[in-house]
């Protein structure tokens, strides 16, 4: 049974590792570089007293076209996966009429199911798994200096939480084959499916998987800030502080009391400013609302900022860089959930409903 | 008596739709089994049932004196080919050999790959590309090489052309005189069953209209034709199957116990098409005055 399996998944499980080989082969070959390129362009720019942003390019530019290649790679094989080996494993056999043939041989269907959702189970997991961590080798020194990789997007091109991903779509893919019992729409189902999934998790999930830490800042007028006026009221923001690959869960301006900047405070220590509109509620005497001069706008928002930043604080909460792995594993553990309930139901699926 | 087949009530529904109903049927074993009926007569569902791809919404069914599909070991012993007998397209003739051996505790690989020699099937050519009959014996042969104690064979020759049909009932009867085993093979053209058959069940709507041997059915049906006479004026033993009449002639379809005596009848035999024809007209008549009645009442 296993070695019919493998004898029907045989051509594309051999595409995917010869996929996985040349990628190897590439990155093998240009990773050093981009090693050498860290060690030395970054120290010497560093040392002429280069800025931050501007020594860390050599590295970000070194082999960009690469980069956005693996990047991709890593981010769309897990779907594809689902797309193409997952949708048409049960579909494709429902559709020809394979199944009949089949489950009319001495094994049990739910074996059947066993092997296939098994096999190429386990070697979807592995192709995405491989994949993700020779790009997460290769991409080390490019992580040292952009020091995001807990971002909402980079978290899931690194590590080996892709093997998961691709573990989960693969699943998907092979249940929503088996309930519609045609390729086609499972295959689309399982795109839009995937995506949803991811998205959800990542903006709404995996920011709760631990508590986060608190911790109040004092404000950095030198930092970015926007000002914008709402339907709601007027709203002030500001960069968060460099927490370098910590995953940013909140970032507010408040007071002692933990209030926001209100709106009467904004429009007195702030006038002019592109953003705040119309007058100050109580203007007091004749002419308090000054309209700035030309090339005076930068000046007065400046003088805003300075203004908010004396009189309040920046409170952050976020994941920090130390709980990157735990989260990888949490993340993988809530995908290898999903993907073995789903199995569970195709397993139910096969027994109860298609016979 | 032991019966490969053991029906009793067995349904099978679709939502609301009744695809076999309240069927009673009993196959004793060591025979080949035509199973005729028209298009929608639950054929199909019924060997689906038998083999073990369906299970029944209502009553039960045994096969060799079990529930089908119960557990791998009566997996191992029913045999099937389904309609349009499908292939791994994709898989070479040696690759379904190998997947018949690995699916199967008692395969017989000498005798599978006996028969792909004998058909002048080239092992690896894909199952994609052989000819509707080709595929039709790699089929069987994979039926045949896990030695089941029971073929379950639908409508295997539909599709194929006169003389790949012949070839392919030819296998099928080599394959039977080689040990004891039972065979239900599903049809609706007679002619085929003919060839090969020697028990006939007549399917028309889930209902059974006559099952037996074949020698017997054409031992024990007459044509009888005479002045016109009244279908309750025959004797005892006269079961009327079809009839029909002009002003002066009465022709009559009639299952008899004994030979018919009435001097008045010419009686002729019958082929064995005439009397599954007859049965099947007999059925549709039914149905019809069944469903004038309801409109009435």
């Amino acid at each position: 049974m296993i070695a019919f399996s493998w004898r029907q998944f045989r051509t594309q499980g051999l595409i995917g590792a010869a996929g996985l080989v040349l990628l190897g082969l590439i990155l093998l070959l240009t990773g050093p570089n981009l090693v050498h390129v860290y060690d030395t362009a970054l120290a010497q720019c560093r040392a002429s007293g280069g800025s931050a942003s501007a020594c860390n390019n050599p590295v970000i530019s070194t082999d960009s076209k690469l980069q956005v290649l693996v990047l991709a790679l890593v981010l769309i094989v897990p779907v594809l996966i689902g797309m193409f080996w997952g949708a048409p494993l049960v579909a494709r056999e429902l559709e020809t009429g394979t199944f009949r043939l089949a489950w009319t041989q001495s094994v049990s269907r739910l074996r059947w199911l066993a092997v296939k959702l098994g096999l190429v189970g386990l070697a979807s997991a592995a192709v995405a798994g491989l994949l993700s961590l020779m790009a997460t080798w290769w991409f080390s020194p490019i992580d040292k200096v952009n020091a995001n990789r807990f971002g909402a997007a980079a978290f899931g091109v690194h590590g080996f939480v892709p093997a998961a991903y691709a573990l989960f779509a693969f699943a998907l893919g092979a249940t929503t084959g088996l309930l519609f019992r045609r390729t086609l729409p499972a295959m689309a189902v399982t795109l839009v499916g995937y995506i949803v999934a991811r998205f959800v998790v990542a903006y709404s999930v995996r920011p709760h998987f631990m508590a986060p830490v608190t911790k109040a800042f004092t404000l950095n007028p030198n930092a970015g800030w926007g000002i914008t006026d709402s339907g709601s009221g007027i709203q002030v923001s500001t960069d968060p502080p460099d927490l370098s690959n910590a995953l940013i869960v909140s970032n507010t301006i408040v007071n002692k009391k933990g209030q926001t900047p209100s709106a009467s405070f904004l429009h007195t220590a702030c006038p002019g400013v592109p953003g705040v509109s119309g007058p100050p509620p109580s203007p007091v005497g004749g002419h308090t609302g000054a309209v700035p001069a030309p090339g005076g706008g930068q000046q007065a928002f400046q003088q805003c900022v300075n203004a908010v930043s004396a009189r309040f604080h920046q409170v952050v909460t976020y994941q920090p860089a130390s709980r990157f792995w735990t989260f990888q594993t949490y993340e993988t553990l809530l995908f290898v959930l999903v993907s073995l309930a789903l199995a569970g139901l195709c397993a139910w699926w096969v027994c109860h409903r298609l016979s | 008596m032991s019966w490969v087949l053991d029906a009793q009530g067995l349904g099978k529904r679709y939502g609301r739709r009744w695809a076999l109903r309240d069927c009673d049927l009993q196959i004793p074993s060591g025979h080949v089994v035509g199973l005729v009926g028209p298009n929608g007569a639950g054929k199909t569902t019924l060997m689906h049932l038998a083999v073990g791809l369906l299970t029944p919404s209502a009553g039960g069914i045994e096969v060799l004196g079990r529930p089908p599909a119960a557990d791998p070991a009566q997996l191992s012993r029913v045999g099937f080919v389904a309609q349009d007998t499908p292939t791994y397209a994709r898989l070479s003739v040696e690759d379904h050999l190998r997947f018949g051996a690995q699916m199967n505790p008692g395969w017989d690989d000498a005798s599978a790959r006996d028969r792909i020699a004998e058909l002048d099937l080239d092992a690896d050519q894909k199952a994609g590309s052989l000819s509707g009959g080709q595929r039709a014996q790699l089929a069987l042969t994979v039926a045949v090489a896990k030695r089941p104690e029971l073929l379950v064979l639908d409508e295997p020759v539909a599709s194929l052309d006169p003389l790949a049909r012949r070839e392919f009932l030819q296998s099928l009867m080599e394959f039977v005189a080689d040990g004891a085993v039972s065979v239900v093979l599903s049809s609706h053209v007679v002619a085929d069953l003919e060839r090969v058959c020697d028990y006939l069940v007549v399917l028309v709507d889930s209902r059974v209209q006559v099952a037996g041997e074949v020698d017997d059915l054409l031992a024990t049906h007459r044509r009888l034709i005479g002045p016109r006479r009244d279908a309750g004026s025959l004797p005892a033993g006269q079961d009327v199957i079809e009839e029909s009449h002009t002003d002066r002639q009465s022709t009559m379809l009639v299952r008899c116990d004994g030979p018919v005596l009435d001097p008045a009848w010419t009686v002729e035999e019958l082929s064995l098409e005439d009397i599954v024809l007859a049965y099947m007209g007999n059925a549709a008549t039914a149905r019809r005055a069944h469903r004038k009645l309801e409109v009435f009442s």
